[in-house]
C-alpha cells in the first residue's frame, strides 16, 4: 500500500448538493478507512490485476452485447442492443460490485461481510464472493422479500451465508439497509458493509460506481467496434441505481448519448403504490446521503410498492439525483403492467427471461427506439436474469388470468 | 409558570449549565430519553414530567422517525407505536410546548436529521429551530448528523439559542473528536460502546478512555449514553462522566408501568448518579 492518504475532500464526497455523509459518528472512521483503501486500491496494479482476473476468469466478463432482433422488429425503429449482464456469474451486474468490494474488505483485513438485499441478487453476489474469498457473510433481507424471492434465499444459504429476515418497518429493502447499518455500527472493527447499490453515505456511491462502471466501458467499446460511432441512447432500470450508473458513467462526457433511467411506477404514479423516487419524490436525506426520497411532507419515508423487490426502494443514489438535476440524464417510470409486458416481450421475442427489475426498462426502450427511427442505436442494460422471478410472475399472471398454460387447462 | 401559557424564550447555555449544576451538587447529571407519542401524546408528556420530578436533570424528547438506524428494538418499537398513531413532528412540538412550562429542567429534542431538514419544506433548518425554541426546547441531538456535516444546523440552532449536542464514539479518530468538540454546545454525547441504543447487561470498557480523550479537547461537560439501564451502571458511568444518559430502560418502564414506573426507575438511576460521583 502507498502512504496513508487523507480522507476525501468535501467536493469528492458530494455530487453537486447531493451525497455527503449523514450517519452516526461511530461510522465515520470506517467510512474514512474505506475511502482511503478504495483510492489506494484503484492505483495499485496488483489490486487491479487480481480484480481483472476475477472479472474475466471467474465472473465471465466482458459480457456480450446482443443485437435484439425481435425487439428491434417489434419497435420498428432504431436498432436495439442488450448489454448482457444476465450472462455474468450469479446472473446479474451485482457481481461487478462485490468482486471489487470483496477485495477491498480483504485488503482492509475484515473477516466478515454484511449485506442487505432486496431481490436477493446482491445477497447472492455477496455470498458468492464471501465463499470465494473465505469470509463470513450475513445478509439482511426484508421478510416480505424472503418470501417473494425464496430461490435466492436458498442460493445464499447453499454458499454458506446466513440470511436474516427483517421484520421491522415495511419488511423490504429499506428496512434491510437499516438493519445492516445497525449491525455495522456494532461490528465495524472486523466487518465490512458491502452495500449493494450506489446509495449510502460517502464514499459508498463513488466506490460502487467505480466498480460497476466497467459495464459502460465495455458497452462503449463494443458499440464503437461494431458501428464506428456511439449509441444514441442508453437505458437502464433504476432502483438504487447501480446498474444504471454502471452503464451510464462511461457516456457522461458524450453529450450526444441520451441517458434514460426507468423507475418502478408500480400501480401508477397517480397512486401511492410505486417506487419512482426521481420521477415522483422530493429531496431528502435517507441512508446517509442527500438525494431524492419518497416521503411525506414531514420527511417520514413512505411505504413503496413494486412488483420487483429490487426496485422497491424509497431512495436513489445521489449521483442520479445530480444527473437528473443537471439534465444529463432523464428519468421516467414504467408500471408493474408495463414491466410484465416487457418481461413477456423479452421472453417470447428474444428467448431471454429477464429479472423483473430489468423488465421495467423494455417498454420505454422500445418507445425510445421508435422515436429515434431506423438509423438510431439504443443500448438497454439487461441487468439480470429472471429465474428468481418465475414463481412471482406466475402468481401475478394467474391473478390476472394470463398464466402460461392457463388456456391449455381449460 | 402553569400549563397553557406560552413557553419561556430560550436562554442559551441552559443545557450545559444544568449538567454543571448537578456536578456542583455532587452528582453526575441524569439525562432521560423518552419518545413523544408513546404510548400516546398525553401519556408521554406525563412520563416526561414524572422523570423530571423524580430527579432527571435534563430530558431528551424523541421525535419518532420512520427509519431510526441508531436505535435498537425497544426504542424502534415505541416509536413505531407513535408513528402508527399518525403523530407528526408538529404534534410532537405542540406536546413539548405544553410540557416545558411545567418542568424545571431543560428539554432537548432528539431525532433524525431528515425530519429537521424537511420541517416546513425542503432544507428549512431555520424553520425547525424557530419552532423548537418557541416550544421551549433548549437544544437538539441529531444522532445521524456528524460534526462534519453539522455546520448548517449549528448555525440555524445558534440563531435561535438552541444548544447542539454532537456524538462521539469509541472508534472516532482524533480529528473527528476535534470536530465534535469544536461544534458541540451544551454537552458532548459520548457513546459508551460501538452500537445502537438498548439496555445492556454490562457496559464495555471503552467509555472511560473516550471521555478522557474528549476532556483533552473541550471544557464542555461530557455525558455518556448507550446501554445504561440500572442504578449500578449509572453509578459506574457517574464515576468518570459528567452525565449519564438513559433511554431504552426508561422507555420500557413507560410502556410497562406508565409515569409511576418511570418515576421509580428515574429515582433509582438518580441515586446511582450520586453514588458514582461520590466514589470519585
Amino acid at each position: 500500500m502507498t502512504a496513508a492518504m487523507e480522507p476525501a475532500s468535501a467536493d469528492l464526497a458530494h455530487f453537486g448538493r447531493f451525497g455527503g455523509r449523514y450517519v452516526p459518528e461511530a461510522l465515520t472512521g470506517a467510512l474514512d478507512e474505506l475511502d482511503v483503501a478504495a483510492r489506494d486500491a484503484l492505483e495499485d496494479p496488483a489490486f487491479q490485476a487480481r480484480l481483472d482476473w476475477l472479472r474475466r476468469d471467474y465472473g465471465g466478463r466482458p459480457t456480450a452485447l446482443t443485437l435484439a432482433e425481435g425487439l428491434t422488429e417489434e419497435a420498428g425503429g432504431a436498432r436495439i442492443y442488450l448489454k448482457r449482464e444476465d450472462l455474468a456469474h450469479t446472473g446479474s451486474h451485482k457481481l461487478c460490485n462485490v468482486l471489487g468490494q470483496g477485495l477491498l474488505a480483504q485488503r482492509m483485513g475484515k473477516r466478515r461481510l454484511i449485506a442487505e438485499t432486496g431481490a436477493g441478487q446482491h445477497g447472492v453476489a455477496t455470498a458468492t464472493i464471501a465463499a470465494k474469498l473465505g469470509l463470513e457473510c450475513v445478509v439482511y433481507m426484508g421478510a416480505e422479500d424472503c418470501r417473494r424471492q425464496h430461490l435466492n434465499v436458498v442460493r445464499m444459504q447453499l454458499m454458506g451465508a446466513e440470511v436474516i429476515p427483517v421484520e421491522s418497518g415495511s419488511r423490504t429493502l429499506k428496512d434491510a439497509i437499516n438493519e445492516a447499518m445497525r449491525d455495522w455500527v456494532t461490528s465495524v472493527s472486523d466487518s465490512h458493509y458491502l452495500i449493494g447499490s450506489v446509495v449510502g453515505p460517502d464514499p459508498f456511491p463513488r466506490v460502487v460506481r467505480d466498480f460497476v462502471r466497467v459495464i459502460g466501458e465495455e458497452t462503449r467499446a463494443q458499440v464503437l467496434d461494431r458501428h464506428g460511432r456511439l449509441p444514441d441512447a442508453v437505458t437502464a432500470c433504476v432502483g438504487g441505481g447501480s446498474n444504471a450508473m454502471g452503464i451510464f458513467h462511461a457516456f457522461l462526457e458524450d453529450p450526444d448519448v441520451a441517458l434514460l433511467g426507468i423507475e418502478a411506477g408500480g400501480e401508477g404514479l397517480d397512486t401511492d403504490r410505486h417506487s419512482a423516487t426521481l420521477t415522483a419524490g422530493t429531496e431528502g436525506i435517507l441512508h446517509g446521503a442527500r438525494s431524492w426520497v419518497l416521503q411525506d411532507e414531514w420527511g417520514q419515508v413512505r411505504p413503496t410498492h413494486s412488483v420487483s423487490a429490487g426496485l422497491d426502494y424509497p431512495g436513489v443514489g445521489p449521483e442520479h439525483a445530480w444527473l437528473r438535476d443537471s439534465g444529463r440524464a432523464t428519468y421516467t417510470a414504467a408500471t408493474d403492467a408495463e414491466a410484465l409486458e416487457g418481461f413477456s416481450l423479452l421472453a417470447r421475442r428474444e428467448g431471454i427471461l429477464p429479472a423483473l427489475e430489468t423488465a421495467h426498462a423494455v417498454v420505454p426502450t422500445l418507445r425510445r427506439a421508435r422515436e429515434l427511427g431506423p438509423e438510431g442505436i439504443v443500448v438497454m442494460n439487461l441487468s439480470g436474469r429472471g429465474d428468481k422471478d418465475v414463481d412471482e410472475i406466475t402468481e401475478v399472471l394467474e391473478a390476472t388470468g394470463q398464466a402460461p398454460g392457463a388456456g391449455a387447462q381449460g | 409558570m402553569s400549563a397553557g401559557q406560552p413557553a419561556a424564550p430560550t436562554v442559551p447555555g441552559r443545557v450545559g449549565r444544568a449538567v454543571r449544576e448537578a456536578g456542583a451538587q455532587g452528582r453526575a447529571a441524569l439525562i432521560v430519553y423518552l419518545p413523544a407519542g408513546y404510548p400516546d401524546l398525553d401519556t408521554s408528556q406525563a412520563c416526561l414530567e414524572a422523570a423530571a420530578e423524580a430527579g432527571a436533570d435534563l430530558l431528551e424528547v424523541g421525535f419518532p422517525y420512520s427509519d431510526p438506524l441508531m436505535d435498537g428494538p425497544t426504542i424502534q418499537a415505541a416509536c413505531q407505536v407513535a408513528l402508527d398513531h399518525g403523530y407528526t413532528p408538529h404534534d410532537d412540538l405542540a406536546m413539548c410546548a405544553r410540557l416545558t412550562p411545567r418542568i424545571a429542567v431543560p428539554a432537548l429534542v432528539m431525532t433524525y436529521y431528515n425530519l429537521v431538514w424537511h420541517y416546513g419544506g425542503v432544507d428549512r433548518l431555520d424553520h425547525f429551530a424557530a419552532d423548537a425554541a418557541q416550544a421551549g426546547l433548549a437544544g437538539a441531538i441529531l444522532p445521524d448528523l456528524p460534526a462534519s456535516e453539522g455546520e448548517p444546523w449549528a448555525r440555524a440552532a445558534a440563531a435561535h439559542g438552541l444548544d447542539t449536542v454532537f456524538l462521539a464514539a469509541p472508534a472516532s479518530r482524533d480529528a473527528t473528536l476535534d470536530a465534535v468538540a469544536q461544534r458541540t454546545t451544551g454537552f458532548v454525547y459520548a457513546s459508551s460502546t460501538m452500537g445502537v441504543t438498548g439496555a445492556r447487561t454490562a457496559l464495555g470498557s471503552e467509555a472511560a478512555p473516550l471521555v478522557a480523550r474528549l476532556r483533552a479537547r473541550t471544557s464542555d461537560p461530557i455525558c455518556v449514553g448507550l446501554g445504561v439501564s440500572n442504578r449500578a451502571q449509572a453509578a459506574e458511568v457517574a464515576s468518570f462522566a459528567d452525565g449519564v444518559i438513559v433511554g431504552s430502560a426508561v422507555v420500557r418502564a413507560a410502556g410497562e408501568g406508565g409515569p409511576e414506573a418511570v418515576a421509580e426507575l428515574v429515582a433509582d438511576l438518580a441515586a446511582g448518579c450520586r453514588e458514582g460521583h461520590a466514589a470519585r
